[in-house]
């Protein structure tokens, strides 16, 4: 169980490894505290949509497993989106559409078909922590460096001095792209490395 | 809004060019770096979420104003329209099948892909929230869809190009090509402002 969990976060991130769910990883991670938002929303409905369909694996038709996963995840993506509107106004207002949005993100549905409908309850929740967590980091990661650069802070809190001239293109749209790139570069050329010192 | 041919033009590039869905709202990205890497299966992508993008504007606004607001189940606006977007692709498809079998050929195997489109689902909540009638429904869906035809055909260009050149080999495939969309989208910035309405 424990395997599965740490799976989610580091062998098969699912920003860095699988490159799933990329509109969201664009939009939401404008500042640290954006990301951190968007990743806590997913995960839940990766939890509980993976619990859900897991227990429900036995029920549901091979030919319409699709449907009935797709109303499970927007089942509780209503949920999130209500509860946000409810207690985090500033943050919902933030990520607005892409809030709905996260029933089309591929994650979820991905661990829905490949891993929560074949497995017991115990390992899909994990799976769905895991793949939650591993999806809120690499967030974080990247709307801290985003906010780094074209803000100068982290979570809101100033790192350099006055002096500091912000680079405005990182947290408008073109530099999404950019930094999600060459974040994917340095990890991939990390991940290199480690397996060819492993392989020697 | 009114029908003038200054605010249909206006929308037009407003909706393929300021506001590109890939470019500057983040919307299809997925099918946009998947499906980006041959020119013909780039358009064959494109017109096919064009297609659908259309149909899917215009039923989920009958859904929305003629089945949630009278009964009152507003929030079950996200559920109810994927359901209708999903069940849209599935008749289109059956139908194309059936009827128009050269152009299902062409774009049917890019039609089940369409459903888990974050542009298809955004387009069809933007024209909610931003309370456009039918027609200018319609035609967000269809300028948004072109809007994203251009983008990834333009991509497709670029990525057949990239193909033959020499990339660090940690950078080959996603992190090259989201560096390129970032550049391409740089592009897009000079665009801001034009056709605001």
């Amino acid at each position: 169980m424990r395997g599965v969990f740490v799976n989610g976060i580091i062998n098969e991130n699912p920003i860095f490894r699988l490159v799933l769910g990329v509109c969201p990883v664009l939009a939401a991670t404008t500042s640290a505290t954006n990301g951190l938002g968007m990743g806590l929303a997913a995960s839940f409905v990766l939890l509980g949509s993976n619990i859900v369909i897991s227990l429900l694996r036995n029920l549901i038709p091979d030919k319409v497993r699709i449907p009935a996963f797709i109303v499970v995840i927007s089942t509780f993506v209503t949920i999130v989106q209500l509860l946000m509107q409810a207690f985090v106004p500033a943050l919902y207002e933030a990520l607005g559409l892409f809030i709905p949005l996260i029933v089309v993100n591929c994650i979820i549905l991905a661990r829905a078909e490949a891993f929560a409908s074949k497995n017991s309850l115990f390992l899909a929740a994990s799976d769905g922590l895991g793949m939650g967590m591993g999806f809120t980091l690499g967030l974080i990661l990247i709307g801290s460096v985003r906010e780094l650069l074209g803000n100068g802070t982290i979570f809101g809190t100033a790192l350099f001095g006055a002096s500091f001239e912000p680079m405005l293109l990182a947290v408008m749209a073109p530099g999404g792209f950019i930094i999600f790139g060459l974040l994917l570069g340095i990890v991939n050329a990390i991940s290199n490395k480690l397996s060819t010192r492993k392989g020697v | 809004m009114e029908l003038t041919l200054t605010n249909f033009l206006l929308f037009m590039v407003n909706c393929i060019l300021t506001n590109n869905f890939i470019f500057s709202r983040y919307l299809g990205c997925c099918p946009f770096l998947g499906v980006s890497s041959k020119v013909e299966t780039a358009t064959g992508m494109g017109l096919a979420v064009t297609f659908v993008m259309a149909l899917a504007s215009l039923f989920t606004y009958l859904v929305y104003h003629y089945i949630l607001v009278p009964l009152q189940l507003t929030y079950l606006i996200t559920i109810s329209f994927i359901l209708v977007i999903a069940s849209l692709v599935q008749f289109v498809e059956m139908f194309m099948k059936k009827s128009m079998p050269a152009l299902y050929n062409a774009l049917g195997i890019y039609l089940p892909l369409i459903t888990t489109n974050c542009a298809v689902l955004g387009a069809t909540i933007l024209n909610i929230d931003n309370s456009y009638n039918l027609l200018w429904s319609v035609l967000n869906g269809v300028f948004g869809a072109l809007g994203f035809l251009l983008a990834i055909v333009l991509m497709a260009g670029v990525r057949e190009r990239l193909e033959a050149s020499n990339i660090p080999k940690s950078f080959k495939g996603f992190p090259i090509s989201l560096v390129v969309a970032g550049l391409m989208s740089v592009a897009f910035l000079g665009f801001a402002g034009l056709g605001k309405m």
